[in-house]
């Protein structure tokens, strides 16, 4: 008989690679899992099985559904044995199949025995396992058993029931908010991870009331907390009471500090550590508040150990971006863990130092980089590189020296990222030192000569454009850039010519050679070169138009270029011209990257398929392609899908609103989700009683709507033109339903009429309003002007915080926040929030919004609107003030 | 911010960086191929360092790793950027310390494979859904070996191998107590 696991002795020592699962094959072992079934159980070897079950399952094996299965009945009968080993692995492979809600119920009632067992293990584990594979509907039977297993005598029960309640909260809050005082109870334990788990609990369970969580945070820090784990806890909460209650500053008196200051007195190296960490976090922390935290932090540089050496060199550097006079003490320290053997501590240690490094230092601080440049792997380099970066900016007469050493790891090996690193820094550098420009330039000519990236070399071809002509001697540049039209790949050649255009528009005694340059490469094979040097020699040429040129070459393109892209596919070769202006401006949202992983449990055919990517060219072409609303125009907008009905009901609906100059088009997108169900002549009935600007004029119905494939019906209204009219509507689904036979698919003849009740929809301002971002938004509100400025003052009420009065306001408006403004950091008092956009009529429009927070949460607003029209800004006040 | 102490996953792999047990406790890794692309990139970043006396510990893709050797055994323990580094080499040490208990001293991927059930039940005892459970290595092993034993079968039923395993078993459960 083939047992690997009896094997043991046979090829004990002869073979280096022996394995016990050495041929192992599923089928195999599946096959072998009908021992589970045998009327009398041999645990040992049912044991056996299972573990080669998990190995396979461990090793990224996948069982099918009916696999799971089987094998999920088949171990549901070892419960039969009394073996405790082989009771542990059960529980562990029933964690591991993770059996669905109608297999559960199999296992159910011997869970349940086994927590109520006298054998601790069992109640445990048995707890464990059923809080993770259960549902909501269970957890009220069972409530009882684990309300008695969080203050259990045995530690190992009592954890176990806590963490699954810290599980549990997550799905099912309500049940486990019931068990506080138990919960309470286990905090006081003297089993130290007892205290942890309760601890965490409890916390979440008060996470949203504030006044408690300050309540239980102050109790705890006065007690005496017996678990490190529990006391790095209390840490973290602490500052996060100490973060949200600001109103701390004007006493000098931090409350907790004391506290955090004696955990670094702390016997745990972990509590330790946590508090220091916390106090280097406070919210606008002293230098005296800091200085027994360094302290601390500077013991640990010197540790044996390599993960206390990372923990605080990697908290010191942090340190250093805010104070890093703070951290100067440490300097002598940190130089000899330049030399540590763990890398990642060496560039933090070194990355440390050139922030807190001082002018003298410099010097000395690049020497030790050299050597030490050459050792450690690229992704390191990039961090040095960037430190050196802001050092350079921050001591500018060292310009030399750093860009000297920059341009010396240039011409030295490395992949593609450390490269741009380092040219992306030369480029920094170039550009707000003005004395290191010349000799940067020169660099980059340099590294072009010998670089494989052809991104790199367009990118500093496309650089040395806009500032070579601006030098004292732009000649000198021109060799580098011609060199490149012989030498390298096409992509390259054109951005040389490019790049020779702009030198020659720019600077008129070079005009001349840059003419008989740019004729040469009209002889180049690749058509975009060549392309490229007839247009700039025709432009070039003309007499008079030199701002247009100035404008074609450096002014910037305010259209997206995914947009242009698709609508130069689309264009179809025609007597018309490709028009630039018909490009749709709005700045495509890219769809969020799914993180998070499908739920354990599927939740079947019921919800409707996720809405396609709401892409405004593939709404065009499908709007366009209906006869009915083909001559409404241009489509100015598409907006989001906005569901019309509850998740899970017979009838998925949603609509996306079109909106046009003089029309709007509600496109609903359907979705049957009754297999038994074949629905024709779908349309929806709007009814737009309060929305009186509005008449509807065409509707197209929905031919046959089958089980789960999506379909559309599209209403189609007339509005004023131009007018941003809004209205709310109200929606009914009609249709004629089929019944269909699930076995053959077949529908019957005859249907029966039935309506189906949807949710309102509304036309709100912000449909009228297109996110186009600018890239300056400075540049572009000067350029606006005061002309048709609008500003008034706001006042929002009372508001949870202000992140949530900025968003509130950028939803209301539907515009494109510009520079990040739409960030709030966390506990500021007042914030300017930049939103910029393109309204009805192609009107472009500047936001400037003031908030502050006066009072205990009051906020209020000043809002500054700039736009081409003051009709505009007056509507955008109106938006408002009626929002 | 995560405000528990979270393990994102604790790896054994061995000295080709392949599988020997892994536990996964976040949804960063969605599905296997993922899996195995991070344990590539941890072993080949990890491989030449010398961790056998003192924990190691790396930060890469925003993760900390902290990682031991042993013979052919390679121990690592994953969490968040923002994690207490500490707090991850406590678990490490308490895997390795409790592997090395159950396995009795001879630590190597033989050994390891061997008592396969033993090391996944040691996994299963320290972290529950990416909460820590327990970091003392003497109570992890305990609570695993404690009943390893199979009280029912009859000895003369038992080959050599086994039976000394078993009495193998009694002793260590003695000097466990």
């Amino acid at each position: 008989m083939a047992q690997p696991f009896l094997k043991k002795d046979d090829d004990h020592d002869d073979e280096v690679d022996y394995s016990p699962f050495l041929g192992i094959e599923k089928g195999a072992v599946l096959q072998e899992a009908r021992v589970f079934n045998d009327p009398q159980l041999d645990p040992r070897r049912c044991s056996q099985v299972i573990t080669k079950l998990l190995y396979l399952l461990n090793q990224g094996e996948t069982f099918t559904k009916v696999e799971a299965t089987e094998v999920f009945f088949a171990v549901t009968k070892l419960f039969q044995s009394r073996d405790l080993g082989l009771r542990r692995m059960v529980y562990v492979i029933i964690k591991e199949l993770s059996p669905s809600a109608d297999e559960v119920i199999i296992v159910t009632s011997s869970l349940m025995k086994d927590m109520t067992s006298k054998t601790d293990m069992y109640r445990a584990n048995a707890i464990r396992v059923l809080c993770q594979i259960t549902d909501g509907t269970l957890l009220t039977q069972i409530e009882r058993y684990l309300k008695q297993a969080i203050v259990d005598k045995n530690p190992v029960v009592a954890s176990a029931a806590l963490v699954s309640g810290i599980h549990l909260l997550q799905t099912n809050p309500e049940i486990v908010k019931r068990w506080s005082n138990e919960v309470q109870e286990a905090v006081q334990s003297r089993a130290a991870l007892v205290q942890f788990h309760a601890l965490a609990l409890l916390h979440q369970i008060r996470q949203n009331d504030r006044l408690a969580v300050n309540k239980l945070v102050s109790s705890l820090t006065r007690g005496s907390v017996r678990s490190p784990l529990a006391q790095c806890l209390l840490i973290r909460y602490t500052s996060q009471v100490t973060r949200e209650s600001a109103s701390n500053t004007q006493t000098g008196d931090r409350p907790f500090y004391d506290f955090l200051e004696g955990c670094l007195r702390h016997k745990a190296e972990m509590v330790i550590f946590e508090a220091a960490r916390a106090i280097t976090e406070l919210n606008g922390v002293t230098s005296r508040e800091l200085t027994p935290a360094i302290t601390v932090l500077q013991l640990f540089l010197s540790s044996t150990k390599p993960v206390l050496r990372f923990a605080a060199v990697r908290t010191l550097n942090k340190v250093a971006m805010t104070h890093p006079i703070a951290v100067t003490n440490c300097n002598i320290d940190m130089e000899s863990l330049i030399s540590d053997q763990n890398r990642s501590i060496a560039t933090l240690a070194i990355t440390t130092l050139l922030k807190t490094g001082n002018e003298s230092s410099v010097d000395r601080l690049m020497k030790q980089i050299t050597t030490f440049m050459s050792d450690i792997a690229d992704e390191f380099k990039i961090v040095v590189i960037e430190a050196i970066r802001s050092l350079c900016l921050k001591f500018p007469l060292k310009h030399r020296s750093l860009m000297n050493f920059l341009s010396n790891i240039l011409r030295e090996e490395g992949g593609f990222e450390y490269k741009k690193a380092i040219v992306d820094s030369i480029v920094i550098l170039i550009r707000d030192i003005p004395e290191a420009k010349e000799s940067g330039l020169l660099h980059l000519c340099e590294f072009i000569e010998d670089c494989e990236f052809t991104y790199l070399s367009t990118q500093i071809l496309h650089f040395l454009g806009i500032e070579g002509p601006k030098t004292s001697d732009p000649s000198k540049y021109i060799r580098y850039i011609y060199n490149r039209v012989h030498l390298e790949n096409a992509t390259v050649r054109a951005g040389a010519v490019s790049t020779l255009a702009k030198f020659g528009a720019m600077v008129d005694s070079l005009k001349p050679r840059i003419f008989v340059l740019l004729r040469r490469c009209l002889f180049d094979t690749d058509d975009e070169v060549r392309d490229r040097a007839t247009l700039y020699l025709k432009t070039l040429g003309a007499d008079g138009a030199v701002e247009d040129m100035k404008e074609f070459l450096f002014g910037s393109l305010d259209i997206p270029l995914v947009n242009l892209e698709r609508s130069l596919k689309n264009y179809e070769p025609s007597e018309e011209s490709f028009d630039i202006n018909s490009v749709p401006k709005e700045v495509k949202i890219q769809p969020l990257a799914e993180k998070k992983a499908p739920g354990k449990k599927p939740t079947g055919l019921g919800g409707p398929p996720p809405a396609p990517p709401s892409t405004i060219d593939a709404y065009e072409k499908l709007l366009s392609s209906i006869p009915e609303f083909a001559n409404f125009g241009k489509l100015f907008k598409s907006s989001a899908p906005v569901e019309l009905t509850e998740a899970e009901t017979e009838y998925a609906v949603n609509v996306v609103k079109h909106i046009f100059d003089g029309h709007v088009v509600f496109q609903y997108n359907c979705t049957n989700t009754i297999p038994e169900q074949l629905l024709e002549n779908v349309t929806v009935i709007v009814d737009a009683s309060e929305a009186e600007e509005f008449a509807e004029v065409a509707s197209k119905p929905l031919r046959s709507l089958p089980y789960d494939s999506p379909g559309q019906t599209f209403v189609a209204f007339e509005k004023p033109e131009g007018v941003p009219a809004v209205g709310k509507f109200s929606n009914m689904l009609r249709f004629i339903v089929k019944e269909v036979d699930p076995s053959t698919g077949e529908a019957e003849d005859d249907g029966v009429e039935d309506e189906y009740q949807l949710e309102e929809l509304e036309v709100v301002a912000a449909d009228y309003m297109l996110k186009v971002g600018v890239s300056n938004f400075r540049n572009a509100w000067e350029s606006m002007g005061p002309d048709c400025e609008r500003v008034d003052e706001y006042d929002l009420g009372p508001r949870e915080n202000l992140a949530e009065a900025v968003n509130a306001v950028i939803n209301l408006l539907g515009m494109q926040p510009c520079e990040g403004t739409e960030v709030v950091p966390s506990n500021s008092r007042s914030h300017t929030c930049l939103l910029s956009g393109v309204y009805i009529g192609n009107v472009k429009v500047l936001v400037r919004l003031q908030f502050g927070i006066d009072g205990p949460k009051d906020v209020a607003m000043k809002l500054a609107v700039r736009s081409e029209d003051e009709a505009v800004s007056d509507a955008i006040h109106e938006i408002v003030a009626s929002g | 911010m995560e405000l528990c102490p979270t393990i994102k996953n604790i790896l054994l792999l061995d000295s080709e960086g392949k599988r020997i047990a892994v536990k996964y406790y976040s949804d960063d890794w969605p599905t296997n191929a993922a899996k195995e692309a991070f344990e590539k990139a941890v072993f080949t970043k990890t491989q030449k360092t010398n961790a056998r006396t003192e924990a190691e510990i790396t930060m890469f893709d925003n993760y900390i790793v902290v990682y031991k050797f042993v013979q052919d055994l390679h121990f690592f323990v994953t969490g968040g950027e923002n994690e207490n580094e500490i707090i991850l080499a406590t678990v490490l040490q308490g895997f390795f310390d409790a592997v090395g208990l159950l396995l009795r001293g001879t630590e190597d991927k033989k050994e390891a494979l061997e008592n396969l059930d033993l090391i996944l039940l040691c996994l299963d005892e320290i972290v529950d859904g990416s909460i820590i459970l327990e970091t003392d290595a003497n109570v992890i092993a305990g609570k695993v070996d404690s009943h390893s034993m199979d009280a029912g079968a009859p000895l003369s039923e038992q080959t050599i191998t086994q039976a000394l395993a078993t009495a193998r078993e009694h002793l260590t459960r003695s000097l466990l107590k």
